[in-house]
Formats: structure tokens, sequence, C-alpha cells
């Protein structure tokens, strides 16, 4: 009996559609959310993440509607992140569907809302996203916001340690200076947030080739994101789960279709 | 009828949607009488043991349990829905649970909490439950769990130690990991689950 890495594939959503950038910007359309979630269902997708990158209230209106369909027919975990300000957002996309929930700039402007998430619905539904990169502070990675464009002026493993005596359950830690290049999860930043914290982490940003998602795991990640890598074909996921079994990893359905 | 007690804030939609690819009827109701008349019962569970107990309780859902036991009417907890089931639990404090089996829901040794993630088991022998996935995996997302087998059939699995996956006693089951949220194998169980109605 063994706990899986799990492979998480993640979908950007503005609108009620799917869409995908390098470094997030030159958006690319990659596709319709439930459909796609039913696909990577279907593929062995461990859990699914919805990012929703919507500027307007309209578009997260679209986005609850999306959480619902998709959670109506894809029986596997579903996160959701993007724009939760309050303990009420939480509720409404719980109820919505998710199972879980990431936050990541209100929970830096308001370190208690962890407490009052994880006080509410329990630590279990509460990922905390750290959008880091490296820089010159004291641990040499810094927390950063508006999509990696401005720092947030926290260090991150400093904060990484805050937000898990809040409450936190799970860390999704991405890297800004990998995010969309392909060029590999940040294995410094993944084995220096491991040596601090003490629940689930999910590496997030770089996935480019097989390699790569093992170097995450032997790094410390319990769990691995990606995005484009999956929406435009580079690998599939059962692919990946070879892979990683054949390095010794414990994977799940790596037989998928 | 599968009735899926509603005690609490969470979301049971996509339950209700799970356990209707059995082909039964499935309706969310907090209604004693729907509850304990339903062929089968779902006790779900998220969140703390001692708020979910305090949910249970205000639609009198451990009387229901019990009644339901006394009647050999079939009934699943599952999670949090499972450990209330035990004569007590650990989480925030000791706080006391319905007390079907008498065990203590425990904090898990390992050096990552929660325990979240697909996870074998090793399946009870003649379980139902399992029929045909014994080998499958299931998602569970919890940091307390009881460490002894209690009720007719045990199933295990094992996360920094071994711990009680799932428990098959008479006209009531459980699980600790998420049949609704582990994809075909746990809509495989669901199934194995809704013959024995």
């Amino acid at each position: 009996m063994s706990l899986s890495v799990r492979i998480i594939p993640c979908l950007d959503v503005t609108d009620g559609r799917v869409v995908k950038g390098v470094n997030f910007t030159d958006l690319r359309d990659a596709g319709d959310p439930v459909e796609m979630a039913a696909l990577y269902g279907r593929e062995g997708a461990d859990e699914l993440t919805f990012l929703d990158i919507s500027a307007s209230a309209a578009g997260r209106e679209t986005t609850l509607d999306v959480v619902r369909k998709t959670a109506e027919q894809v029986f596997i975990p579903l996160t959701v992140g993007g724009g939760i300000r309050t303990v009420e957002d939480v509720n409404q996309l719980l109820r919505a569907g998710a199972d879980k929930v990431s936050i990541n700039t209100a929970a830096l402007a308001r370190p208690e809302l962890i407490a009052e998430i994880a006080d509410r619905f329990g630590s279990q539904v509460l990922v905390l996203s750290v959008d880091a990169r490296r820089a010159r502070t004291e641990s040499g990675f810094e927390v950063t916001t508006h999509g990696g464009r401005q720092s947030a002026g926290v260090d991150a493993l400093a904060w990484v340690e805050k937000a898990c005596a809040l409450g936190v359950g799970e860390i999704l830690l991405n890297s800004m200076d990998a995010d969309g290049t392909r060029a590999g999860y940040d294995i410094g930043m993944i084995t220096a947030v491991r040596a601090v914290s003490r629940v689930p982490l999910i590496a997030s940003g770089g996935a480019g080739t097989l390699e790569d998602f093992s170097a995450a795991l032997d790094a410390g990640a319990d769990a691995l994101l990606a995005a484009s890598v999956f929406h435009f074909g580079i690998h599939r996921i059962p692919d990946v789960k070879k892979y990683l079994q054949g390095q010794g990893y414990s994977v799940r359905n790596a037989q998928a279709s | 009828m599968i009735a899926i007690l509603d005690y609490g804030s969470g979301n049971l939609r996509s339950a209700q949607r799970a356990f209707e690819t059995s082909g039964r009827e499935v309706v969310i109701t907090s209604d004693y009488e729907v509850a304990l008349n339903a062929d089968g019962l779902v006790v779900p569970g998220v969140g703390a043991f001692a708020a979910c107990m305090e949910g249970l309780i205000t639609v009198r859902g451990d009387q229901i349990v019990r009644e339901r036991i006394a009647a050999a009417r079939p009934t699943l907890g599952i999670c949090v829905g499972m450990q209330i089931l035990f004569s007590q639990g650990l989480e925030h404090g000791v706080h006391p649970g319905v007390g079907i089996w008498d065990a203590t829901v425990e904090k898990l040794e390992a050096p990552i909490l929660p325990h979240m993630g697909w996870n074998t088991v090793k399946a009870g022998a003649g379980s139902q439950l399992f029929n045909g996935v014994e080998d499958e995996s299931f998602y569970f997302v919890h940091s307390y769990a009881v460490k002894n087998p209690v009720g007719t059939i045990s199933t295990l699995s094992n996360y920094g130690e071994d711990f009680l996956a799932a428990v098959e006693d008479g006209a009531i089951a459980a699980t600790q990991f998420h049949p609704e949220k582990s994809g075909d194998a746990g809509l495989h169980l669901i199934k194995n689950w809704v013959q024995t109605l």
C-alpha cells in the first residue's frame, strides 16, 4: 500500500474558456473546460485545477457554472483558484462542486483569511498558491503578485511557514521564472519549500520533459501540476505516469486510455 | 431510493451524481423520516470531527443511524461521516462520537499531513464493497483515522502507519476515503454498496 504521486492538469479559465499563455502573456485558446476536464479524467488525471483568471464579475459567474458542470461529470477532486477574497467566495465555490480552493493575493493582503477559511471548512479544502521567483531576499526566493510582475515584498519561505501555521492544508508552489517556459521545474525552490513545510507540496511551473517531472518528485514534491505540456499534447498523462512508474514512483492508473 | 444526509455546508451535488450512476434515485435530505426510511442512507462529512458531530445531532442523524442499524437498513459513512461513527475523536480536543464502534479516531503518525491523494488498500477477506476493485486506488483526504480493526470486515490502508480505510459490519459500512471522488474505482465501489440495498 502506498500513496501515489498526483498528476494535476491546470486549466486557466476566463469567461468559460480554457487559455494558457507563456509567462501569463500571449494567451492561446485551448478549449472548453468541461470537455477538457472530462478528457483529463479519462486519461487518468489524479485531480484537476481550474484557475479563474476572469477579470469581470460575469466571468466569475460563468466559472461557477463551469465548476458545477464539471463536478457533476468528473468524479475526481477539483480545485478552483483565482479571485477568492472572502469566506463567502469559498462557500460559493464549494457549493458549486469544488473540493478545494486555492488562495493567493487575498491571503497576502490579509493572512487571517487563511485561518478563517480553515476554521469554517477545514484545512483540507485550502491550498495556498505561492507565485514565487528568485530574488535577493533572505531565502533567495520572494513572493510575487500580478502574475509574477510585481514583488509582494515577502520572503517566500517565511510566507510558507506563516501560512502553514495559520492552517493551509496544501501548498501549490508556482515558479514564476519557469512558468510556461517548459525548461523544467525550479528544483532549488521545491527543495527549499519542502524543507520548511509539513503539508503536501504541489510543484508548478516549467514542466517540459519527462525527466522534469521526476526531478520535482526527487526534490520532495508530492504532486505535479502542468498546463501547456498537456493542453498542447506534448505529453499525455498516461505517458508521464508510465515514465514515473519506471523511475520507481507509485502512480495510479498508468494503463488508462 | 438512496438518501444523502445533509447536515452541513458542504456540496453534496457531486456525491448525488456519483450515487446516481448506480441507476438508483438519489435525494439530498435533512428530513428525519426520509433519511430513516430510505433503502440506503449515505452519511458524508467534511471538516472537523466536532463540527460534523454537532451538525449530525442537529438533524438527529445520530438517532437515525442507530435506528437504521437496529432495523438492518444499509447505511454508509464517508470520510468524517465514517469517523463520527466511532466512540470518540481526538481532533481539536476529545469529542464523543455516535459510538457504533468502540475505537478512537486519532492523528496519523506521518511526516506530511493531511494524507492527501490516491492510495491502495488491503481489502478485508470477504469484502463485498471492494469486490472487483481490490487492487485499485481511492482518494483520501484526512489527518485522523482509527488504527485498529473493528466490525466484521476491516480494510486497511497505510500512510506512515496502518489505519482503517473501510469497515463493513452488517447493515453499516464506512469508508475513510471518498468513493465519490475516486474515479471509476469509486463508482464501482458505490455500485457494490448499492447492490446490498
